[in-house]
């Protein structure tokens, strides 16, 4: 059990200190004045003394980093030189919007994805395999940006069921809340259904040849409860590993609907920061994003040790 | 690979019997008597054709390449002429694809938007294959603690997802063309390195290798002679997955309006336009031609790489 | 559903009373659509097996064995696969069931033992849960009941301290006790005919015969029927009441094992008894192989199917195919025109005597080689 994990937390540790360094290093390595970048062209002299002093801008820069983190740990990511707004009550309010379209979506692909896969890999290669497969393979090459305008043409301007933009929060109202939220979800799952199929359509065939699976049959088992009961698990491995490594893609994706749909999410406000060169935000949203992604990647190697007892002793 | 010969063969048979009979474990017994002197490996692992849609995406990423070569010499309009008399128009003789809400022409602004996702796309798996390809030939066969190195630098660069790197770093550095293509191309590096190395330390450890060394071959000599014509099977399959995946990455900045500055056109910020402004209900084909297009790229250069991997027999996990 | 209880559709310890023998296989044909061919892989095999008997199948690799047995207890998938003949299992024809009837009868009163313990236990799966699996699905246990007879099972199987190891993974054990693990998947709902096929290939020798005895003992103290499945006459040797002897598919020689040993008659059936190494040579005395490979089962050759490896052949070996035939005792068929008499063979012209001279020299049994031990 232990070794395994301590290695995984050990580079957990290595790589998010090292998130911070760069997310650090991107606004002091910047050319020109740190307080300039930070409060922005336009703010009073009084303003960037406090701040020069604040921050120990003139520390030498593993100092100021020490201050940085310092102030990361409690929660200070610095504020907004546009709004005022706190960069923690940005991530605050827009993290929820963001899990939420990733949920939605994730949902979504699991639930085509593995029953279509646990239903076509019993007989490869016939009709409905082929249908399944081809049209996988079309979404592949259905990126967000693609597939999200056709869907708005389609289902939002053409056909008028869902809204083209506009956000209702959870709390405010459930049933609008989902209901806006499904056609930004849908277009962020064409991918993740997509790898999911394919990777467990492989997986599953390949296992269905091993001996353990005529094994089970030599057993009376039924035919559903091989897929489900001997057959899934050792064909997840992949699956679980190709939906980490998405959490990447699906980040991005959430980005771009955000944006489409004018959802007051990480990714907006991220946009938004980087048009109006708002540094500290920009700097404070790659950092919390980057770190989530990590320690994500960590949970589902965990996970990998409960799906496959023998990683652990590997 | 003539050593590989008996291998292929009754691993190419176990193959076709799996292929035909899953729910059955294929036993030695099974495959020898699959087996006959006529089985040659080539009936197996040659000679299937491509079929008419490898052709189909070849074409299209042809037609694709040369009109983004060519678009300065092709009968275009000016990508960025606003021609206020042709507002928001659908297809014509004038305006095949139509035009957008400033009277831009379509057409010309789909052709010289394909450059950017082109460029970006080949220029930096160029880079990314130069450096991490290069690197991972190397450093898988050699190995040493300078493959332990570079093994975990790797690790710690891909556990970043891309996206907000670059994201970030285009905000700090600026958005060019240059700045987006090296920003991508080194994002590769990593992936590069890690498929190539993993290939290059397989093969390293093969008899012909040995041989080699034991006859007193240099290594450079038996990096170039040896290992390097086995790589590439694995390195042009995987690279052109990256092109559509680097593709993918482009789209999305430049629909999020942070790749290459506007006005100059490419594909991301075309739909981009076409979604804003109520453009979606007025005037779809803004949007339609450059999602269109895009679809078909990255579907063609997945689907190429797809048949070359069918083709060089490598498994789907492996990349 | 598929419980054993009295009154069932398929009460076949009731069936037990009948008089005949458990197993009767009639011309059974079994045949793969390949790109290539139709590959036959069994073809026109008839053999009946008594309850509480060991039969002995043996063969070298491609004989058709494997897919014999799987074919017999009906295990392979439907698609592609050709199969005739009729397979009676205490009167009723398993040929003729659907898959529904067919999962009542495996793993309760017919079951198998397969070669490699390492692949045919689910690696992610506690070896606990797969006993506990067939005995849930078969004897309508409870979980608690399930797991303490996996226990039980366990422990009659030779597994020390099984209270610990029924939560193991199979990763977890030696090669010979995945081994056993899988006899106690076999044996956990007392069927009356167990298939091993290659049950002790890859494990140590001593192990082997570990394995062996142990199967030997729980057969008699269960009264089951055995069919071992093997490429290793020296297996069966001392363990089968009959032997059966394959080759391309079809029965070539068949006999009980006495008779079998003392009285040879196909060449066939001679070269793998002397591919077994005997603790009586002299060390360093070679070992002889059968020359050549086994024959393309898409298109076997004609006449006798060995003659074109068999030292002995004459025209009329390669023209016409023998039939499976007696002379004298009753038990004992063979197929062979010219069988061997004490030894020699009664062809016309011998060039030389089986015994002296190693059937062929081991270099032309390239590429594939032919049985090595």
């Amino acid at each position: 059990m232990s070794k395994y994990l301590i290695r995984r937390v050990l580079q957990l540790v290595v790589v998010s200190f090292v998130i911070s360094v760069l997310a650090f290093l991107l606004v002091h390595l910047l050319p020109g004045d740190p307080s300039t970048i930070i409060l922005g062209p336009n703010d009073t002299a009084a303003n960037r003394a406090t701040l020069l002093k604040q921050l120990g801008l003139n520390d030498p820069l593993w100092q100021q980093y020490l201050t940085w983190l310092g102030a990361v740990f409690h929660g200070n990511l610095g504020t907004s030189y546009l709004n005022h707004e706190s960069v923690t009550h940005i991530l605050a309010t827009g993290a929820p919007v963001d899990l939420e379209l990733i949920i939605i979506s994730q949902t979504i692909a699991f639930s085509v994805a593995v029953p279509l896969a646990l239903l076509v890999s019993r007989r490869p290669n016939r009709p409905l395999d082929n249908v399944a497969t081809t049209s996988t393979f079309g979404m592949l090459a259905l990126p967000p940006f693609v597939v999200a305008p056709i869907l708005v043409a389609i289902f939002a301007v053409g056909l008028g069921w869902f809204p083209a933009t506009g956000y209702v929060p959870f709390t405010q109202n459930p049933a609008t809340n989902i209901h806006d939220m499904i056609l930004p979800s849908v277009a962020i799952t064409a991918g993740s259904i997509a790898v999911y199929f394919r990777l467990l359509r492989s997986d599953l065939i390949s296992t269905l040849q091993q001996d353990f699976i005529t094994m089970a049959r030599s057993k009376g088992l039924s035919g559903r409860r091989i897929m489900w009961r001997h057959a899934f698990r050792p064909s997840s491995f992949s699956l679980l590993a190709a939906a980490g490594i998405n959490i990447g893609a699906l980040i991005a994706g959430t980005f771009v609907v955000e944006l489409l749909f004018a959802i007051p999410g990480i990714g907006y406000s991220l946009v938004l920061a980087v048009n109006q060169r708002d540094y500290l935000v920009v700097q404070g949203i790659a950092l919390v994003v980057a770190i989530a992604y990590v320690t994500i990647q960590f949970i589902i190697d965990f996970i990998f040790t409960i799906v496959d007892p023998r990683v652990v002793r590997e | 690979m003539p050593d590989d010969r008996e291998l292929l063969d009754t691993g190419a048979s176990a193959q076709l019997l799996g292929d035909r009979f899953p729910g059955m474990a294929a036993t030695d017994e099974q495959v020898v008597a699959m087996q006959s002197e006529k089985l040659d490996s080539d009936d197996i692992l040659q000679k299937r054709p491509f079929g008419f849609l490898f052709w189909f995406a070849l074409t299209w990423i042809a037609i694709v390449f040369l009109a983004a070569i060519f678009a300065n010499l092709l009968p275009l309009q000016n990508p960025n002429y606003q021609n206020y008399s042709a507002l928001s128009q659908g297809p014509s003789s004038a305006h095949l694809l139509g035009t957008d809400d400033l009277g831009r022409d379509l057409l010309a602004r789909l052709i010289f938007g394909a450059r950017v996702s082109l460029i970006v796309g080949f220029f930096g798996v160029g880079i990314g294959l130069l450096v991490g390809g290069t690197a991972g030939l190397v450093s898988g066969y050699k190995g040493g603690r300078l493959d332990v190195a570079l093994n975990a630098g790797s690790f710690i660069i891909l556990a970043f997802p891309a996206i907000v790197a670059v994201i970030a770093i285009v905000t700090f550095w600026g958005q060019s063309l240059l700045h987006i293509t090296i920003i991508l191309g080194i994002a590769t590096i990593p992936l590069m390195f890690r498929v190539i190395r993993a290939s290059s330390l397989s093969f390293a450890q093969r008899d012909f290798v040995v041989a080699a060394k034991t006859m007193g071959a240099t290594d450079t000599r038996i990096v170039l002679r040896e290992i390097l014509p086995n790589v590439i099977p694995v390195t042009v399959t995987f690279s052109l997955i990256t092109v559509a995946g680097i593709i993918v990455i482009e789209g999305t900045l430049a629909f999020l309006g942070l790749s290459v500055n506007l006005p100059t056109p490419s594909w991301g910020n075309l739909i981009n336009e076409g979604t804003a402004n109520n453009a979606l209900s007025t005037d779809p084909y803004i949007m339609l031609w450059p999602a269109m297009s895009m679809f078909l790229l990255l579907w063609s250069i997945n689907l190429i790489g797809d048949r070359l991997r069918q083709r060089f027999d490598i498994r789907e996990g492996l990349l | 559903m598929a419980k054993k209880t009295a009154g069932d559709a398929f009460d076949f310890k009731d069936a037990a009373s009948q008089s005949g023998p458990l197993l009767v296989v009639d011309d059974l044909h079994t045949s793969f659509r390949t790109t290539r061919g139709t590959v036959r892989a069994v073809d026109g095999v008839s053999f009946e097996v008594h309850e509480g008997k060991t039969l002995g199948i043996v063969g070298e690799s491609g004989s058709g064995k494997t897919v014999l047995s799987r074919s017999i207890m009906g295990l392979l998938p439907p698609r592609d696969v050709i199969r005739s003949g009729t397979v009676h299992f205490a009167g009723h024809d398993l040929t003729a069931m659907g898959d529904t009837e067919l999962r009542r009868i495996w793993g309760a009163e017919l079951s198998m033992i397969f070669q490699d313990p390492m692949t045919a236990l689910n690696p992610v799966k506690r070896i606990g849960v797969q006993i506990a699996e067939s005995l849930r699905l078969h004897l309508d246990m409870d979980k608690k009941e399930a797991q303490s007879t996996a226990i039980e099972l366990l422990r009659s199987v030779g597994i020390p301290s099984p209270e610990q190891r029924v939560r193991w993974y199979p990763f977890q054990l030696s090669g010979g006790m995945r081994q056993r693990v899988m006899i106690a998947i076999a044996l956990a709902c007392a069927p009356r005919l167990v298939m091993a096929d290659e049950p002790t290939t890859g494990l140590d020798v001593t192990v082997q015969a570990q394995i062996l005895d142990l199967l030997a003992d729980l057969q008699r103290e269960r009264h089951m029927a055995v069919i071992l499945v093997t490429h290793d006459l020296g297996v069966v040797a001392g363990r089968a009441d009959d032997i059966i002897v394959m080759y391309a598919g079809r029965i070539v020689e068949r006999a009980p094992t006495r008779t079998l040993f003392a009285d040879t008659k196909m060449p066939y059936t001679k070269a793998l008894m002397d591919s077994i190494p005997r603790l009586a040579d002299p060390s360093g005395a070679r070992l002889s192989a059968i020359g050549g490979r086994p024959p393309d089962l898409i298109n076997p050759p004609t006449g006798c199917r060995f003659s074109p490896r068999c030292q002995y052949a004459q025209d009329k070996c390669r023209e016409l195919e023998p039939p499976l035939r007696t002379v004298g005792s009753p038990d004992h068929l063979f197929a062979c025109w010219y069988p061997l008499v004490d030894g020699v063979s009664t062809a016309p012209s011998v060039p030389v005597s089986i015994t002296t001279n190693p059937a062929t020299t081991a270099n032309d049994a390239a590429p594939t080689g032919g049985t090595t031990s």
